[in-house]
């Protein structure tokens, strides 16, 4: 469990001092600036972070992977990945150190956005049910799709292709639901509750429900299962 | 504290290393020679726990290291060809990191940081970034953080590759200064240097052991010839079947170079001919332009070894 924590640290503290993160940090405050002012300016707006939370999650599809893309992508390629895995720390160890530093860099970001709704509070009289609600989904699925990058740097030495690979499973899982419609009978229906979307929408309307939580702490459960097992395999090849 | 038996490793269809067998006792320091692709990364790689055997087992102090990988694992320290480096920390930082994996405790990483820095020589570096060192400094980080956890088994793939002259006789001192309970298993192919620090040679060629020996036997004993070069001014057809003809020559090359003639003469071992070539010679009335024992070197057995043709 020390290694874990070793591995966490270290990651957390490159997190803080890479200039890639401060630019995803950048893109991330810019454009939720914008998806919270967007209905700002109606003629009656309504005080709430729906609009904030609908843009987020769009962006995540490519914020996630650029967090994500290094963890292991640029240790099989410096060659340390040799020393991690020759080193006495178990697999699941290094998957989960790693995980919790991307974790903490992303509800470091989260923490920032709290900002729109202090303004909210501060000027007008929003319902909090569905900002905390919002938070709760809007955290889930940041989880759900850094797992998802995680997956895709532990399967390369090349970190574009990560990125890649990673914003491709998070489009496939957004799109879901409407890939549904063509499928007929019980897979079109699994296709359609495989899609994150559904998922989070009821968050956003201040809705909690347990089916919504299980759904996204299967989701990080599956992909960080995935990719212990993905760097185990790596001593086979 | 090695036992390695029956190793082989398969690379989808190729044969990496094929039935190799040997054992490193405490304290001894292995080398592995061989030409580039011979298969000496692949071994270190299993011994290291890194990846598993096609076939065969490995032991590290009576741990398999692929059933009880963890606990062979604690017992080793590992500098790979490429030296593995997180460029983007400190020196200090960095082997901080590397104790933690180990499973030191900080107190232990403390006591020990210092005696690693001075031992590779980095007390002028300890805060600078990786990135900033020249090769063969960040060669002496990769050695620091192998050793940092004082490892029963110290497994070094080709540790002196890259880096300037001054700097290999520096890492060659430190790896012999490594203390005699650190059993050490060395890859390379600069053979001075394997006959300078190993107590053993393993030649590994194509994936196979082709020879075992200490440096010593090797060079000498292996062939039980002994070899004499004499350079003789006279018709080469008529010098040659009289050569022959001494008592303890087996067999006689005669190379033209130019108007000079010079015979390589393959004796039995333990026989001195200098004194009755030199006679022979100058009964025959030839002039004796040169006259030296030649030992066989080890480049010479490895390549004999490793190469099919003859030399």
């Amino acid at each position: 469990m020390r290694t874990a924590q070793a591995v966490a640290w270290k990651e957390i503290q490159i997190y803080f001092s890479s200039p890639t993160a401060y630019i995803v940090g950048l893109i991330f405050l810019a454009l939720t600036g914008i998806f919270f002012t967007r209905d700002l300016g109606d003629p009656f707006p309504e005080a709430t972070l729906e609009p904030f939370f609908e843009g987020t999650i769009i962006m995540f599809i490519l914020l996630a992977p650029a967090l994500t893309m290094r963890l292991l992508a640029e240790e099989s390629k410096l060659g340390t990945l040799e020393l991690l895995l020759t080193s006495p720390v178990r697999d699941w160890e290094i998957i989960i150190g790693k995980y919790v530093a991307s974790l903490v860099f992303f509800l470091a970001l989260v923490a920032l956005s709290f900002f729109y709704a202090i303004l909210l509070f501060w000027f007008a009289n929003p319902d909090p049910g569905p900002i905390y609600a919002g938070y709760l989904g809007f955290i889930l699925y940041g989880s759900a799709a850094l797992a998802v990058g995680l997956l895709a740097s532990t399967m390369t030495s090349n970190q574009i292709v990560s990125a890649v690979v990673a914003m491709g499973i998070l489009l496939a899982l957004f799109f879901a639901d409407r890939a549904s419609g063509s499928v007929n009978g019980l897979a079109g229906e699994i296709i359609g509750e495989m899609g994150v979307r559904g998922h989070f929408d009821d968050f956003s309307r201040g809705v909690i429900d347990t089916t919504n939580i299980v759904y996204f702490l299967s989701v990080i459960a599956f992909f960080l299962f995935l990719s212990i097992r993905t760097l185990e395999s790596r001593r086979w090849r | 504290m090695i036992q390695a038996d029956g190793l082989t490793h398969y690379y989808g269809p190729y044969p990496a290393i094929q039935d190799v067998n040997f054992g490193v006792r405490k304290g001894e320091i292995l080398g592995f020679l061989g030409p580039n692709g011979a298969g000496k990364t692949t071994t270190m790689r299993i011994i290291t726990g890194f990846m598993p055997p096609t076939r065969g087992t490995v032991t590290l102090d009576g741990y398999d290291v692929v059933e009880q990988s963890l606990q062979a694992r604690r017992r080793v320290g590992y500098l790979p060809e490429t030296v593995p480096l997180y460029t983007d920390m400190s020196v200090n930082g960095y082997l901080k990191y590397m104790g933690t994996l180990r499973g030191m405790s900080p107190t232990f990483i403390k006591a020990r940081l210092g005696e690693v820095i001075d031992v590779c020589r980095l007390g002028d570096y300890r805060k600078t970034q990786i990135g900033k060192l020249s090769k063969g400094f960040r060669q002496r980080v990769g050695i620091a953080q192998a050793i940092l956890h004082e490892p029963q088994v110290l497994v070094l793939d080709e540790p002196t590759i890259g880096i300037d002259p001054i700097q290999v006789v520096e890492t060659r001192r430190l790896i012999k200064d490594l203390g005699s309970d650190q059993t050490v298993v060395l890859s390379s192919h600069i053979l001075p240097e394997v006959s300078m620090l190993c107590d053993r040679v393993l030649i590994i060629n194509e994936g196979r052991i082709v020879a075992e020996d200490t440096p010593k036997n090797l060079a000498e004993g292996l062939q039980g010839v002994e070899r004499l070069e004499v350079e003789v001014g006279g018709p080469a057809a008529e010098v040659l079947p009289v050569l022959k003809a001494i008592r303890g020559v087996n067999d006689v090359k005669h190379v033209n170079d130019d108007g000079r003639h010079t015979y390589t003469i393959q004796a039995q071992a333990g026989q001195d001919l200098r004194d009755v070539i030199s006679q022979e010679v100058i009964n025959h009335g030839w002039s004796l332009r040169g006259l030296q024992m030649v030992g066989m070197s080890l480049e010479e057995i490895f390549l004999r070894l490793t190469t099919h043709e003859e030399l």
